[in-house]
């Protein structure tokens, strides 16, 4: 290597805000007030979305009260839904959690702070819309009423699980319910998502699709594939960017959120984009409405960019105090968006400590009562088991002679194996 | 040269510590490898010891990692880049096959990229189909990629260091169930360390291991067990079960591959098992097979066999019914031994 020249451009490496023992620092997150941006109509050109890719669609004040053009203007029930929803999604995050940690499932991914991302958004949208999800995106099952014990089943791998052992936990899908398989893969489920928009539109209905990925994921090409394609054929889809600040340890800088909105990537090449308070329930509901509505009138595509926090570890491999203050949530701007809906509920007057406690405790008792039910059905640890047979089903739609081989050689081996125990 | 005990973590970090230190051309790239020091560890305090300039932390983009450390490689670096699970590789399949693997010989070697593209590969973590792949028989299927498999810390510090300085690219391929003890297949035993295995003190300084040189790790006479990876441990442990004078060969280097000490263990037993955990059908078994049967045919007293993954993806529930473990590996050496001379 010839000698370093001390003349030209230095490589530039993004800065952390905080590591490890420093103060907690967000003052890079650019917050507008609530209400503050107008809502434009769905069908507004590329162009004029573009102020509203780089602000911030807020909905929720800090004093609870609904405010500006965003409001989405929802019902009592659905409020209610919506936080019910919230707070089963992290109870449920919290007992799986423990139950990863007792040893009875392998692995668990929670989506502590970013709830409404999803059950806003799926509440949002019809029954008929397609979703593809990212691992984060459990909000999405519980909003599309997946009963607890299907969910509980694929998490024990057990003889009820619908992936029949063969993905990791936190994997799901439903068929009925229009929830694509989740892949561990990051972003592939964005093309797709875009392909499946396309053919709603080759096929004329008016079904719409959504995905959901994480910012730093935004780096991957398949997300560039998916933003060119939805330009292109103006695919009647939603892309949606969580921007939880942290990709394992890579901080969003590193995907590119230095100085630019993750939202602003869609005015780039063509497409509407929004930069909205993720941990607002009804600015995520009202924008996702907002979306809906513009790719079901031929409108096209829309980037939303949901700002939020990952407040739990990227996974139960994971150790975040080794890479960011461990009281980083703490000092979280955008606060906590169960709290959120709940102090608008307490402004509105149709919410109190007593009910919520209540709600909780309810909820408690529904997921206790799931988990004992999932058991029966066994887990990766105790059975009743799944037959290691089906380990060579759905390779193929029908199971060729080099499997049907492969899979009489295993049972041979497991019943000679038995039978040396006895 | 002090040697001290190693796990597999350890090794490479300190062939990666050394060659930062060595030269300057060096540096690494990846995701999470900086600052966190990789999810494996396998990185850790090299940023911090050599700079946010020599050790990067990625975008998530395993294609971009890979194009842009060609592109750092054609300018006179020497990157090292890890791709966080071998799992993810494939984003960056077009820019190692139509590119890297190819960039000598469609420039007549006007353009070159000495590039390290360090993977964890293989299952036994409990990963599913998502963190348990093998996909070294794709990559050696690819002319003008050079393919390697430590199975142990010493070999892992000095086949990275030798893959570092080599002026080909290397695809560098860690078994990840070994990186902190050797594994039998017995996922019920408690764990062991790799302290007090031979293999696991390891020469604090410089040394190399030579790429394309295969390890008889076991003498014998009775057959051959040519393999690689973690199931030269599995093997291993079968041969000792069975108490069997088998001779087990660790291949290490599938490209450029060691065909004269395959041949000269199996033209001396006669008898040949072939066992990966990758998927068996087109799996590198098959080229391993056709090479010993070409050179051995006349030495062979029974058919060479296969032990291998099954030809599914790696199921999350199944692991332990899919991973060729001990007792496959021994009942196809039993059988192997009872076929007539």
């Amino acid at each position: 290597m010839s000698s370093p020249c001390t003349t030209g451009p230095k490589l530039h490496v993004p800065a952390v805000p905080a590591r490890p023992g420093e103060a907690p620092d967000f003052s890079y997150v650019r917050i507008a007030a609530a209400g503050e941006v107008g809502r434009p109509d769905p069908a507004v050109a590329v162009a004029e979305t573009a102020p509203l890719a780089e602000s911030l669609v807020r909905v929720l004040d800090e004093t609870g009260q609904a405010v500006g053009s965003w409001n989405p203007r929802l019902s009592v029930d659905e409020l209610l839904q919506g936080l019910r929803l919230m707070l089963l999604t992290r109870l449920f995050d919290e007992r799986m959690q423990r139950a990863q940690r007792q040893g009875r499932i392998t692995f668990y991914v929670r989506s502590l702070g970013e709830e409404a991302v999803s059950v806003a958004a799926a509440m949002a949208l019809r029954e008929t819309d397609m979703l593809f999800p990212s691992y984060r995106n459990q909000g999405l099952f519980m909003a599309r009423g997946l009963p607890l014990i299907e969910m509980m089943s694929q998490l024990l791998s057990n003889s009820r699980d619908m992936c029949k052992g063969r993905q990791l936990p936190v994997m799901y899908h439903s068929a009925p319910r229009r929830l694509f398989s989740i892949s561990g893969n990051l972003a592939t489920q964005y093309p797709q998502a875009v392909g499946w928009a396309m053919a709603a539109a080759i096929k004329g209905t008016d079904d719409v699709a959504a995905t959901w990925t994480g910012e730093g994921s935004t780096a991957a090409a398949d997300f560039h594939h998916a933003l060119t394609f939805a330009k292109v054929y103006k695919a009647p889809v939603i892309l949606n960017v969580v921007n939880n600040q942290w990709a394992i340890s890579t901080f969003q800088g590193y995907a590119g959120g230095e100085q630019r909105s993750f939202a602003s990537r869609g005015p780039g090449i063509g497409l509407a984009g929004l930069r909205v308070d993720g941990n607002d329930f009804l600015a995520v509901h009202a924008a996702t409405a907002w979306a809906a509505e513009r790719a079901r009138s031929g409108h096209g595509a829309t980037v939303i960019e949901l700002v939020t926090y990952r407040a739990g570890a990227h996974s139960t491999s994971d150790d975040p105090s080794r890479y960011r203050p461990r009281e980083e949530f703490e000092y979280w701007p955008l606060g906590d968006p169960i709290e959120r809906l709940k102090a608008h509920l307490l402004h509105l007057g149709v919410w109190d400590e007593a009910r919520h406690a209540a709600l909780a405790a309810t909820i408690e008792e529904e997921l206790a009562a799931a988990w004992r039910e999932a058991a029966r059905f066994g887990s990766m640890g105790e059975g009743p088991k799944l037959d290691p047979a089906s380990m060579f089903e759905d390779v193929f739609k029908e199971v060729p002679e080099h499997l049907r081989v492969q899979r009489d050689a295993l049972l041979a081996e497991l019943a000679a194996s038995s039978g040396a125990r006895r | 040269m002090i040697a001290r005990s190693m796990n597999m973590v350890q090794a490479l970090n300190s062939a990666m510590d050394i060659m930062l230190a060595r030269d300057p051309a060096v540096v690494l790239l990846g995701e999470d490898i900086g600052y966190f020091g990789g999810v494996f560890r396998v990185t850790d305090g090299l940023q911090k010891k050599f700079g946010a300039h020599r050790v990067l932390d990625t975008p998530i983009a395993e294609g971009g990692i890979v194009g842009a450390a060609i592109g750092m490689a054609v300018n006179g670096l020497r990157p090292v880049a890890e791709i966080q699970f071998a799992d993810y590789i494939y984003p960056a399949y077009d820019q190692m096959v139509s590119e890297l693997a190819r960039l000598r010989y469609r420039s007549a070697a006007a353009f070159t990229a000495p590039l390290t593209i360090r993977t964890p590969c293989g299952g036994g973590i409990r990963g599913g189909q998502t963190h348990s792949q093998s996909p070294e028989g794709v990559f050696a299927h690819v002319s003008g990629l050079k393919v390697v498999m430590p199975s142990n810390p010493y070999d892992a510090k000095g086949l990275l260091i030798a893959s570092i300085e080599d002026d080909d690219p290397v695809v560098f391929f860690e078994p990840k169930r070994l990186y902190n003890g050797p594994f039998d297949g017995e996922p019920d035993k408690p764990a062991q360390s790799w302290s007090g295995h031979p293999q696991g003190e390891v020469p604090e300084g410089y040394f190399t291991v030579p790429i394309g040189k295969a390890a008889v790790v076991r003498a014998g006479g009775a057959l051959s067990i040519i393999t690689y990876g973690t199931m030269v441990h599995v093997c291993l442990a079968a041969v000792e079960a069975l108490g069997l004078d088998a001779e087990v060969v660790d291949v290490r280097s599938m490209v450029p591959l060691d065909t004269e000490t395959l041949t000269a263990s199996v033209s001396k037993t006669g008898r040949c098992l072939i066992v990966h955990e990758a998927t068996g059908f087109a799996g590198f078994g098959a080229e391993l097979v056709a090479q010993i049967q070409q050179r051995c045919f006349w030495h062979l007293e029974a058919p060479i066999a296969r032990v291998a993954g099954w030809d599914t993806p790696y199921p999350h529930a199944f692991e332990w019914e899919y991973f060729p473990g001990k007792q496959r590996v021994m009942r196809a050496i039993e059988r192997l031994m009872a076929e007539a001379a």
